[in-house]
């Protein structure tokens, strides 16, 4: 049992960038109640922006100076696409069958990965990114890669200015009211198309963040790496009650543990041996995720509120 | 009503695109059974994946196979025949394998399809071809099931399909001929076993463990990966703490790299070794060269640079200026088109030089034997190749040296 902690820590990482990309889906839920099934491709933009930033920088430039450079690409194309998306294709689409805009985002995620497959330069095939140069921190029985460390410093700050933003902030409190009732919120004087925007581009800014991680972490980014991400990030808003944003995180957490228990002890359990593994760990996810809805069909930390359709 | 027309619309849309994929395929009947210089056409077809992450594998095949049907056009090896190759993308997946094997059946003028690379892939069009009695060769399955039968292990041996060979020697030998070399020539005796779960994958990974085990070696843990994810950070604390010297990786590169990337830097002291799959220039970049130096990769036949017969093949591929790589197939590739022009011409030769049967080609394919690129190229009663030759790679200073040739011995 003595990799126990090593594993806590993998999951954590793991649940962190989860939780980074689910903020974006539970966001623009609470407030105009669709699934943007694009978000992954949004964070897989993100890659994409910072590593453009990258290639675009002098060779040698250190990592120091680069990365903060990176995140900025990264957060400029993410937001940049997201914002565009809601203008162009969600907007229009606003009054009209809630199914409408869910197929559109449906369409915008194939669009946007086939986009990056046919124009970006050899993205054809996983491009590699760059690396923070350093060995592993060994920290008693846990070794964190230099590559995690921004993940475990940008997560919390991020989730820490989420929740200022939201509970301190004028436009936070705008959120919170359109969130509960946009009709009610516009006849008070909140600007709620100028509140749905900020929540898209808020959306897409972390997952940028946690693309920029993701690439650190990993080492590549490539065309459909928002696929599975994004389709794990919505079941962590999910788990974690989909309109909530603490709720998103702590579902992150939840997801991306419960994945590294069941990869690493599952297969331990006699008689299981066939049903363990890494293969056999998303299938372990969803069992929670279901678990879960029963109990709580609001999620973790969700509310039950009335379906106001 | 709003719902109402944007229902009508929808279904307008899907019936018209319905409509116009109709016709896209309809252009594909034999309308060039005569060239105009009295010549025959005969199309040879080809599956890989010329897309998505494999796709440097794939178009080294497609280059490959290109390669040999200009050549046999030169040489107007077949009298009264103009070869001409229709490639067709399958992007690894099953299912889009499927859909170009009927495709290659629909067309009349195909009397023969190379490809495809993936096992699994393999698997799902075999029906298709032999019900149509469509000859198939491979150049990279390795999987044995597909020419043995699923119980070849056990040694109930039976061929599922007679249209279907490969000049590509399989995992029944590539596994076993890995596992003597990491015990006996670089002396390692724990090992970590991790696969895809996919025909190949899995297969090889079966392999090698029994041999590994039968030579005395000791496999202190298995695991099972979904290739699709990037996050191997579990799989690999597990590595670490089992305490093994090796770990034996059944899959492809995609998959391998970053999977090694993580298994070294959680710390774990070994060497990564896998099959053909991660025998590409590609696996050192994604693990990054660093830390897949000293990394082993076994791979089907000799490295051809270092053979005599593949000069030609060489000399004639850099002419030609392809974009791509050769890569680990491109040998392998230019034989199994050209077992399928050798089989062409003695179908057609024995139907009084006109255009045979496609069940004629599939006989005469049995019999096929010369010499090609990476050696004597026949098959044996089972559609496999008889040059069960393999090689050692090893990488050194970032990139795949090889380090033994042999072959294996039971």
């Amino acid at each position: 049992m003595n990799e126990l902690p090593q594993q806590l820590v993998n999951g954590l990482l793991l649940g962190s960038m989860y939780g980074l990309v689910a903020v974006g889906y539970t966001m623009v839920y609470g407030i105009v109640q669709l699934i943007n099934f694009a978000h992954g491709e949004i964070f897989m933009t993100g890659g994409f922006g910072a590593l453009t930033v990258w290639l675009i920088l002098p060779g040698g430039t250190t990592m120091w100076i680069a990365l903060p450079l990176m995140l900025i690409g990264a957060i400029l194309v993410a937001t940049t696409i997201a914002v565009g998306a809601e203008r162009l294709a969600y907007r229009p689409l606003r009054g009209g069958p809630r199914l409408a805009p869910l197929i559109t985002a449906i369409g915008l995620s194939l669009a946007l990965q086939q986009a990056v497959w046919s124009l970006y330069p050899e993205a054809k095939s996983a491009r590699t990114f760059p690396q923070i140069p350093g060995g592993p921190i060994e920290l008693g029985p846990v070794t964190i890669q230099t590559g995690d460390v921004f993940l475990l410093i940008a997560a919390p700050i991020c989730m820490a200015f989420l929740a200022f933003f939201v509970m301190r902030t004028r436009v936070g409190r705008g959120m919170q009211a359109t969130a509960q009732d946009p009709d009610t919120a516009k006849l008070m004087g909140v600007n709620t198309d100028r509140i749905i925007v900020i929540a898209f581009a808020l959306g897409a800014a972390f997952a940028a963040v946690g693309a920029v991680a993701y690439g650190l972490k990993y080492g590549v980014v490539d065309y459909k790496m928002g696929f599975l991400l994004g389709l794990k990030a919505f079941t962590a808003a999910v788990l974690g009650g989909i309109g909530n944003i603490y709720g998103a995180m702590i579902g992150g957490l939840v997801l991306g543990i419960a994945e590294t228990m069941a990869t690493a002890y599952i297969a331990h359990i006699p008689g299981m041996q066939q049903l363990g593994g890494q293969s056999w760990a998303d299938v372990w996810a969803f069992v929670l995720l279901i678990v879960v809805l029963l109990a709580r069909p609001q999620g973790l930390l969700g509310e039950r509120v009335a379906d106001r359709a | 009503m709003r719902n109402r027309s944007l229902l009508i619309l929808t279904t307008a849309v899907t019936a018209g695109a319905l409509t116009l994929t109709a016709c896209g395929s309809r252009d594909d009947k034999g309308g060039a059974e005569n060239g105009d210089n009295g010549n025959v056409t005969v199309t040879i077809g080809l599956d890989a994946p010329l897309t998505g992450e494999l796709s440097a594998l794939g178009l080294g095949i497609k280059n490959s196979a290109d390669l040999a049907v200009k050549t046999a056009n030169k040489k107007n090896y077949v009298k009264g025949v103009t070869f001409k190759l229709e490639s067709l993308d399958d992007q690894a997946q099953p299912s889009s394998g499927q859909q170009n094997a009927t495709k290659f059946v629909a067309d009349k003028t195909v009397l023969g399809v190379v490809g495809p690379l993936n096992s699994g892939v393999a698997e799902s069009m075999q029906k298709v071809f032999d019900d149509a009695k469509l000859v198939q060769v491979s150049p990279a399955n390795t999987n044995p099931s597909l020419s043995q039968g699923p119980n070849w292990a056990s040694g109930d041996k039976k061929r599922g399909y007679k249209s279907y060979f490969r000049t590509a020697t399989t995992d029944a030998i590539q596994g076993p001929f890995a596992a003597q070399y990491v015990f006996k020539d670089a002396k390692k005796t724990k090992a970590f076993i991790i696969d895809d779960k996919k025909t190949y994958g899995a297969g090889l990974a079966g392999t090698f463990k029994g041999e590994f085990e039968k030579l005395g070696g000791k496999v202190v843990g298995t695991q099972h990966i979904n290739p699709d994810t990037k996050d191997f950070s579990a799989v690999a604390t597990q590595v670490k703490s089992s305490g093994a010297e090796v770990v034996y990786y059944g899959g492809e590169y995609p998959a391998a790299g970053p999977l090694a990337k993580q298994i070294k830097a959680a710390g774990a002291k070994v060497t990564v070794v896998g099959g053909d799959a991660i025998f590409s220039p590609e696996y050192v970049k994604l693990a990054s060269p660093a830390s897949a130096e000293g990394d082993i990769a076994t791979s089907v036949g000799a490295p051809i640079e270092e053979l005599a017969s593949a000069k030609e093949f060489l000399a004639n591929y850099k002419a030609e200026n392809y974009k791509e790589a050769y890569e680990a197939y491109g040998g392998y590739s230019y034989d199994s088109t050209w077992a399928i022009i050798e089989a062409v011409k003695k179908a057609v030769e024995g139907n009084g030089g006109k255009l045979p049967e496609r069940a004629k080609v599939v006989e005469a394919m049995q019999g096929v034997s010369f010499e090609g690129v990476t050696g004597s190229v026949a098959f044996d009663e089972f559609g496999d190749t008889t040059n069960k030759q393999l090689t050692v790679y090893q990488v050194r200073g970032g990139a795949y040296k090889p380090v033994k040739s042999g072959t294996f011995g039971g």
